[in-house]
C-alpha cells in the first residue's frame, strides 16, 4: 500500500477544482453542488465551503443515487443513503456533481438518471477527486484533482477525516 | 433479512431499524419530486388477496408501482378460488407466469408460513396478514409512524409507553406489534376486557390491564383495534355500548392521554364503537399518515426482499 495523495495534496486540489467551477461558469451565481454518499458527499460540502469563500454562499446537497443503479441485481440489497436537494432545487441551475473516485462511470450514469427525475439544470458538471481510468461508459469528468492511471486489479482508497478519522488517498496493488 | 416476511420474528432489531430508515429515505426521494424509481423494473409482485381489504392491498399495490414493479392483482372474489381450487394450484398457477413477489392475506392463521415452506413457488412470500396470527408490514408502518411523530430518528422506543386497546383476541395487528416494539424497546400496555385477551398473553412479556381509565394518564400512544365481528362467534362482551363506555376512545379519554400523545387505528375504523369520530379526527390523531407512511415501508420491504441479487 502506498499514498499517493496526503490531507495537504487533497485541500489544494479542492481549491484549484473550486477556483476552475467559477472560471468555468463565470462566478457561483447559479451552481448547485450535489455530492453522492458516502464520500462524495462530504468532498461536496468542502468544496461548497471553499467557493463560498472565494465566490458566494453554495447551495450543497446530497444525491443518493442506490436505487438507479443497474447492478442492483448483482449484489446483495444494500441501505439507501441520504438525498438532500437544496431548497432552490436545480432547475435551470448549473449542477456540480461530486464523487470521490471515477471508476467504470456506471453511478455517474445512475446519478444523471436520478438528476433527471427532480428537474432540469441548465448544465451538469462532474468534480472527481481521483479520476482512475478503466471507463464502461461515454463519460468524463471536468474537474479532477489527480489522475492515477491504475492496473483494474489495484484498488484505490480514499479516506476522508470526516469519515476515516483523516484524510489521505492510497492505492493498493493486486492481493 | 431472509427471503421473505412472513413475521415480525423473521427481522432482527437491527434489520427492522434498517428498514425503517430505509422507508424515511424513500420519503426524502418521493418528496424530491422522484415520484417513480426505476429499482425494481421487470420484476412482478403479485397481491394474493383472499380476504377483503382496501388499505393494504392499494398501498402494496402503490409502493410496487413507485419502484416500477409490475402489479398483479388477485382477490379470491371472482377467480378460480371460488371454484374450489385449492392454495397449492393458485400458487402454482403464479409461479409459472414468472411472480418475483406474493403478497399474501388470508384467513388462515400460517397461511403465508405454508406458502413459502412448501416449495410450490419460488417467490419472496410477503405477509399481509394471516387470520389472527400476524401483519408484519402494519407493525413496521406504526413504528415508522411513532418514529416521525416523536422525532425518534435511531427508532429507539426506550421511555415510550404504548397502550394497545380493544380486541387483542382477534388482531394480528397487536401481536405484530407487540414483537416489533418489544424489539425497539418501548414498555407495551395491552388494555382490553378479559374476554377478548389471548390465553397464555402473560408470557408475552407486556403489561396488561383491564382499566383504561387508570392507564390513560401514562399512555404516549393510543393504538385503538377495530372490534373485530367477523371473527366474533362468540359475545365477548354485553352489548357494544357497554364496550364503548369501558373501552371506547372519547374526546375526555382523548385528553387524559400524555401531552402530545397520539391515537392510532389501523383501519378500518368502527366510529362511535372504539373510536370515537371527534377522537379519530382530532390534531391527536394520526390515522392518514399511517396510510401514508404504509406506503413508504412497503416500499422499502419490497426494495429489501427483491432488489438484491436473485439466489
Amino acid at each position: 500500500m502506498s499514498r499517493i495523495l496526503d490531507s495537504g495534496d487533497i485541500g489544494r486540489a479542492l481549491k484549484r477544482i473550486a477556483h476552475e467551477i467559477i472560471e468555468h461558469n463565470q462566478g457561483t451565481s447559479k451552481i448547485t453542488i450535489l455530492g453522492i454518499p458516502t464520500r462524495g458527499a462530504y468532498l461536496g460540502e468542502r468544496l461548497g465551503k471553499i467557493l463560498g469563500e472565494i465566490g458566494s454562499p453554495t447551495p450543497v446537497g446530497t444525491l443518493d443515487i442506490t436505487l438507479h443503479r443497474d447492478d442492483l441485481r448483482l449484489r446483495p440489497p444494500r441501505p439507501l443513503l441520504e438525498t438532500l436537494i437544496p431548497s432552490e432545487g436545480i432547475e435551470g441551475r448549473h449542477v456540480i456533481l461530486v464523487d470521490d473516485v471515477l471508476y467504470s462511470g456506471r453511478t455517474i450514469r445512475a446519478a444523471l438518471d436520478a438528476i433527471g427525475e427532480i428537474g432540469r439544470p441548465a448544465s451538469v458538471q462532474l468534480a472527481v477527486l481521483v479520476d482512475r481510468g478503466h471507463r464502461e461508459l461515454p463519460i468524463r469528468a471536468d474537474y479532477v484533482g489527480k489522475n492515477i492511471p491504475t492496473s483494474s486489479t489495484e484498488s484505490i482508497k480514499v479516506l476522508l477525516s470526516e469519515v476515516d478519522g483523516e484524510d489521505g488517498v492510497d492505492i493498493e496493488a493486486a492481493k | 433479512m431472509k427471503n421473505h416476511l412472513l413475521s415480525i420474528n423473521d427481522l432482527s432489531r437491527e434489520e427492522a431499524i434498517s428498514l425503517l430508515t430505509t422507508a424515511r429515505e424513500l420519503g426524502k426521494v418521493s418528496e424530491g419530486g422522484h415520484k417513480k424509481l426505476p429499482t425494481l423494473r421487470g420484476r412482478a409482485v403479485v397481491n394474493l388477496f383472499f380476504e377483503d381489504s382496501t388499505r393494504t392491498r392499494i398501498s402494496f399495490e402503490s409502493a410496487a408501482k413507485r419502484l416500477s414493479a409490475d402489479v398483479i392483482n388477485f382477490s379470491a372474489k371472482g377467480s378460480s378460488v371460488s371454484k374450489g381450487e385449492s392454495l397449492k394450484d393458485t400458487a402454482q398457477t403464479l409461479q409459472a407466469m414468472g411472480a418475483d413477489a406474493v403478497v399474501i392475506r388470508h384467513s388462515a392463521s400460517g397461511a403465508a408460513q405454508r406458502l413459502a415452506d412448501s416449495g410450490w413457488i419460488s417467490a419472496s412470500v410477503i405477509n399481509a396478514g394471516d387470520g389472527t396470527h400476524e401483519h408484519p408490514t402494519q407493525a413496521l408502518l406504526d413504528a415508522f409512524t411513532i418514529g416521525e411523530r416523536f422525532g425518534i430518528d435511531d427508532f429507539n422506543f426506550a421511555g415510550l409507553e404504548i397502550g394497545i386497546v380493544g380486541d387483542i383476541l382477534h388482531s394480528r395487528v397487536a401481536r405484530s406489534n407487540v414483537l416489533l416494539l418489544k424489539k425497539l424497546g418501548a414498555k407495551v400496555t395491552l388494555i382490553a376486557p378479559p374476554t377478548l385477551l389471548p390465553v397464555g398473553v402473560e408470557n408475552w412479556g407486556v403489561d396488561v390491564s383491564y382499566d383504561f381509565d387508570a392507564t390513560l394518564p401514562r399512555l404516549d400512544v393510543a393504538m385503538m383495534l377495530r372490534i373485530q365481528s367477523e371473527r366474533m362467534n362468540d359475545s365477548f362482551f354485553p352489548s357494544a355500548r357497554e364496550y364503548s363506555r369501558g373501552f371506547g376512545l372519547d374526546l375526555s379519554r382523548l385528553h387524559s392521554i400524555k401531552k402530545d400523545g397520539i391515537v392510532m387505528h389501523p383501519g378500518p375504523m368502527n366510529r362511535g364503537l372504539e373510536i370515537s369520530a371527534d377522537s379519530a379526527d382530532s390534531m391527536q390523531s394520526v390515522v392518514l399518515a399511517q396510510v401514508t407512511n404504509g406506503v413508504l415501508v412497503r416500499m422499502a420491504v419490497l426494495y429489501h426482499l427483491l432488489a438484491g441479487a436473485v439466489n
